[in-house]
């Protein structure tokens, strides 16, 4: 990059790598020098707490993963949080101690229990969350298998450290088999105060976004595609005042992105030896990335998503919204080390680490793949074609599925249209196709809140997304999810809710149907019932979507593997839909899991 | 005249202790309330005589959609003040890109004081262009049409290139301060940033400001230049 400073490319270089892990954890800062053990040490992660009973303590912690010495939100003086490990079928007792400043709590993320136990203060029942210096003791039975995490729902505090992985064993064994298995966390550190953050992105909300186009890339398409191409090509971009390369709202610029807790600069450490399964355990614990993930050298069999098993699938690549979890196994047959690469969605930084049969050896790190940028696709516009019909699953609907190089995972030509439709109610659909509503925008839509809607909106269950689309290697897509076993609720929905993911970009605004959460009436389930919702996308941003105390039951196109999620990435000007069986009692939270995202796309949910 | 001093000091006092605090407003509140400070230009202007030293700044503090907006231009020639304008607005957002500014306009310099009512428009249009349209009403019945328009143009992501345009369209003669009905002034610049980080940013650049019609004439007679090209030097800061 002609121009840059040498001082910003420092100051580039310091946070995407950050410092060695042996001074980062150890707080020991730049210039005291750690042994050798104590280096190896630092690069193998949080510890691991297993049993029933588990004491968990919140306090500040000194940190230094840049170079620069601050307080982290720590739990049990370990950032992340230590890995719990339950046993399905076990009551656990969990002793929450908040030794901050401030209030605190934990919220059980994926986790089948009462409303009470959640951890949401003043939305899960009777929580207020935990003042400082009291504690609050969880009490609940694991009614589920599987990686799963946990995470303050406090404030900020799950940027500045408060996170940490559940790994639940089964009482059946597992329908896979390994050898090892290792938790593989990734967050996004930064040393500024994330209030701070938030406050920037309302005053400008492309602070931390240093890919905004220049002259250069207007003359390189001026080349390209000759004036009027050029002009055509800018002129939605330019007269909807938003840009092709927003992707992140907070990224490398700031960030450094951490695996299992280690910075880039030395990467976390996972030992093997030659011939092993490995199962990763992989969990975004992000505050704000999106990482694709992949190991460059090694096919990875996914198990399980958000915990629950699937149909095992082998890829190269896929991608994690903040707050989702995958299980993969691999199998390293060669005696040399692999390098896992997960590399934000906006590529401006990366987390890393080494799977090796010896600490000695190391893996090349490749390059990160060319900045994505966005399409009319991702806008949710109409490209001129008949997009009208929405799942494109029912027969003739299938042409728009099949522009832009997506087609649908699976063979719908089996499908007995008549005999469904009767049991259906009015416009919808039947169960694990989504929904055959048009896509309407409410009243509220509409003002100096809202900046774009997508008219357009499709599903794009096998579209891998932004970045990701035709790179050459196998990218997993939400149509590749298949339950293992059979879809645990086949009824029809009886309803269906539309929520619209709505915002102001440059205002830096979010909400729900044009309502953000300050405003917003609570949804009401009704205990028992089978309902649909349908997420529509009318903004430029992907939204991971995260209902907390039932499952979102995703139709990915196969009414009798139908997957259950607790996080749903919904797209850029896309539509997803799921199923959730109202079967937990009481408030639950709703809301958009990216943290600068969540005051305002939030909901409450009451079922009764 | 004093109480509009007052006020205006009490809530720039305001201003000041919501931007050094951020930290305690915005604990994971949807819409907390904010305070920026902007510095868009402050330069040194060379000129054939003295060269003046001018600063066009903004503030606001509020939430997302209902803010306290305040404007200032000056100008300091040989240490005194020439120029000072100030204007305290309501700004309420009416649609995804624009706001609506109402309130008050206060010239303290030149003398004689102005006070006017002041409506505009603020925001970005199509094509990104930022632009500020306001029309002023004035105690002594004058009206003026002011536009401002700015544009970015990036070399790369710190070095950025901005021009911009303002004019001003007044509706009557005003003798006491040599303006003449019509298009009476226009002043075009461009500069050249450098953005260290995006909060602040020195720039070189060149201004050109024109006077037309009546008030040319009037500026010639006094002996001054209708049309001057300066270069400047300045810097541009926010926080
Ligand atoms: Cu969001």
């Amino acid at each position: 990059m002609p121009f840059v400073g040498d001082h910003l490319s420092f100051t580039r270089r310091r946070f995407v790598q950050g410092v060695a892990a042996g001074s980062a954890l150890l707080g020991l800062g730049l210039h005291a020098a750690p042994t050798r053990a104590e280096q190896l040490q630092a690069r193998l992660g949080p510890k691991v707490l297993s049993g029933t009973r588990f004491d968990l303590t919140y306090s500040p912690l000194k940190v230094n993963f840049t170079g620069k010495e601050r307080f982290a939100t720590a739990i049990n003086g370990s950032v992340p949080a230590p890995i719990l490990r339950w046993k399905e079928g076990d009551t656990v007792t969990l002793k929450v101690t908040n030794n901050l400043a401030e209030d605190a709590s934990i919220h059980w993320h994926g986790i089948i229990l009462p409303s009470d136990q959640d951890g949401v203060p003043h939305v899960s029942n009777g929580f207020k969350g935990i003042r400082p210096g009291e504690s609050f003791t969880y009490r609940f039975q694991v009614q589920q298998s599987g990686t799963y995490w946990y995470h303050s729902h406090s404030g900020f505090q799950e940027q500045t450290g408060a996170y940490g992985v559940i790994v639940i064993d089964p009482k059946e064994p597992e329908p896979f088999t390994y050898d090892r298995d290792y938790v593989v966390m990734l967050s996004d550190w930064n040393d500024e105060d994330p209030s701070r953050i938030y406050a920037k992105l309302k005053k400008l909300s492309d602070y931390y976004n240093r890919r905004e186009r220049t002259l250069s890339d207007a003359l390189a398409d001026i080349d390209k595609m000759g004036w009027e191409g050029f002009l055509n090509a800018r002129q939605m971009w330019n007269e909807m005042r938003m840009s092709d390369r927003d992707i992140s709202d907070v990224t490398g610029y700031t960030y450094t992105f951490l695996m299992n807790g280690v910075a880039p600069a030395d990467g976390w450490l996972g030992l093997f030896k030659r011939g092993e399964r490995v199962r990763l355990c992989f969990v975004n614990g992000s505050a704000m990335t999106f990482f694709d993930v992949r190991i460059p050298g090694l096919k990875m069999t996914v198990v399980a998503a958000d915990g629950q098993y699937i149909e095992p699938v082998t890829v190269d690549e896929f991608r994690m919204g903040v707050a989702e979890t995958y299980d993969v196994i691999v199998e390293p047959s060669d005696d040399r080390a692999y390098t896992i690469f997960a590399q934000a969605i906006d590529r401006s930084g990366y987390a890393r680490g080494t799977l090796t049969p010896d600490p000695a050896l190391t893996a090349e790190v490749p390059e990160m793949d060319p900045a994505p940028i966005l399409g009319h696709m991702d806008m949710g516009m109409d490209m001129g074609m008949d997009m009208g019909m929405d799942m494109g699953m029912m027969g003739h609907g299938m042409h728009g599925m099949n522009h832009g190089g997506m087609k649908m995972g699976h063979d719908m030509s089996g499908m007995q249209h008549g005999g469904m439709k009767q049991r259906l109610p009015m416009g919808s659909g039947p169960a694990g196709y989504g929904s055959k509503r048009p896509v309407v925008h409410a009243p509220t839509e509409y003002g100096p809140h809202i900046d774009m809607r997508a008219d357009a909106a499709r599903y794009r269950l096998d579209d891998p997304g932004i970045g990701l689309r035709d790179n050459g290697r196998r990218v997993l897509t939400y149509a590749d999810l298949r339950n293992l076993g059979k879809t645990p609720d086949p009824r029809e929905p009886e309803r269906e809710i539309d929520l619209h993911l709505t915002g102001n970009m440059a205002r830096y605004m979010w909400s729900i149907n044009g309502v953000k959460y300050a405003d917003a009436e609570p949804i009401h389930m009704k205990y028992g019932e089978r309902l649909r919702i349908n997420l529509i996308n009318d903004t430029m941003m992907n939204h991971p979507i995260h209902l907390h105390g039932m499952w979102s039951d995703l139709e990915t196109g196969d009414p009798d593997h139908i997957p259950r999620k607790h996080t749903v990435i919904v797209q850029p000007g896309a539509r997803i839909s799921y199923l959730v069986t109202a079967d937990a009692m009481g408030g639950w939270a709703y809301h958009c899991h990216l943290l600068y995202h969540m005051a305002g796309m939030f909901r409450k949910v009451i079922v009764s | 005249m004093k109480k509009f001093k007052k006020t205006l000091l009490s809530l720039l006092s305001l201003l000041a202790m919501a931007t050094l605090n951020p930290v305690a407003q915005a604990a994971m509140e949807d819409d907390p309330t904010l305070a920026k400070v902007m510095i868009n230009q402050l330069e040194h202007r060379y000129t054939d005589g003295p060269d003046p030293l001018v600063l066009e700044g903004e503030a606001w503090i509020g939430k997302d959609l209902h803010k306290a907006w305040f404007k200032i231009d000056a100008a300091r020639v040989n240490g005194k003040t020439e120029e000072l304008e100030v204007q305290a607005l309501y700004s309420r957002a009416v649609a995804p890109f624009w706001d609506l500014q109402v309130g008050l306009r206060q010239d303290f310099r030149p003398k004689p004081d102005q006070t006017w009512l002041a409506l505009g428009l603020k925001g970005l249009a199509p094509y990104w262009f930022e632009t500020d349209v306001a029309a002023f009403v004035s105690d002594e019945g004058q009206f003026v049409l002011r536009g401002q328009f700015e544009y970015e143009l990036l070399f790369t992501q710190q070095l950025i290139l901005s021009p911009e345009v303002t004019f001003n369209l007044y509706a009557r003669d005003d003798k006491k301060r040599d303006i003449g009905a019509g298009l009476a002034d226009m002043q075009a610049g461009l500069r050249l940033r450098y953005e260290f980080v995006r909060e602040f940013a020195p720039y070189v650049g060149v201004n050109w400001n024109r006077k037309f019609g009546e008030t040319a004439g009037l500026a010639r007679a006094a002996g001054e230049k209708a049309d001057d090209v300066q270069f400047v030097i300045g810097i541009r800061a926010w926080f």
